[in-house]
């Protein structure tokens, strides 16, 4: 599948992730975000960066990690990325849908 | 993305450890759907949510045919401790939360926890012997008006 953002083509997964975290960018974030209706925040930037940091180092993500970054709670969390937190976030930080079921 | 299940109702009436476990798993992927989720705790299910007993909740070693072992067997003294010690090992494997923990994130990600009147009187409990994030004490005809929209969904375990 093809995602058009900013007159780029971009190659994503059936769900509509980024199948290239190097292909990432600002923009692109931009763009997904207010596709679910969400204009990021400084704190989003922040939590968007530590989901990449993780992915980098193999870190599988989970809302149990998140309680443990030290960088958001919980709460705060599906307050920033309503409606599916992990699976949202994720699409908008340009890494795979999250495998786990916890 | 919209879906057709709006809100998942569970009851859970078991005391065993992967019947907590699978109430847990299911009502937090929930909510990491976008599905609002509330638990009902009621008769044996009240284990899981009192302060004192939740930490030692038990894999049901007896009179379950797929822990593959004889009935004998799974009644001598320890026999649950041992197979709760090995499933707990292998779940923190997977990243499981403990049942402490895993109440904490599903209150946190706004899943309502709920008590049932008529077992905490049977059990003689207290608000106090319950959980702190426990949303409170409701009969079954208030949990039933909790289904208030199209799409929900109650399930028993």
């Amino acid at each position: 599948m093809d995602l058009n953002i900013t007159g780029i083509r971009l190659d994503v997964t059936e769900d509509g992730y980024l199948t290239d975290l190097s292909h990432w960018n600002k923009e692109i974030a931009l763009e997904i975000a207010k596709e679910n209706n969400i204009e990021l925040t400084d704190k989003h930037w922040e939590v968007l960066y530590w989901i990449q940091e993780q992915v980098k180092n193999d870190v599988a993500l989970s809302i149990r990690g998140i309680k443990k970054s030290g960088i958001i709670d919980i709460k705060e969390f599906y307050d920033l990325f309503p409606g599916g937190p992990l699976k949202i976030s994720t699409k908008i930080a340009g890494v795979p849908k999250p495998k786990s079921c916890i | 993305m919209s879906t057709k299940v709006k809100k998942m109702l569970f009851i859970l009436s078991k005391g065993t450890i992967e019947n907590a476990y699978a109430a847990f798993v299911m009502a937090n992927g929930a909510r990491m759907e976008g599905i609002e989720s509330e638990i009902f705790f009621t008769f044996f299910g009240l284990e899981a949510i009192q302060k004192k007993k939740l930490e030692h909740l038990h894999v049901a070693t007896v009179g379950n045919p797929a822990m593959h072992m004889p009935t004998m067997l799974g009644g001598l003294p320890g026999m649950e401790a041992l197979a709760t010690k090995m499933m707990k090992k292998e779940m923190e494997k997977l990243d499981m939360p403990p049942i402490g923990e895993f109440l904490e994130i599903l209150s946190d990600s706004g899943c309502k926890l709920w008590a049932c009147k008529l077992a905490v009187d049977m059990f003689h409990l207290k608000r106090e012997d319950l959980i702190d994030e426990l949303d409170g004490i409701l009969t079954i005809g208030d949990f039933y008006n909790r289904a208030d929209q199209e799409g929900c969904q109650l399930l028993f375990i």
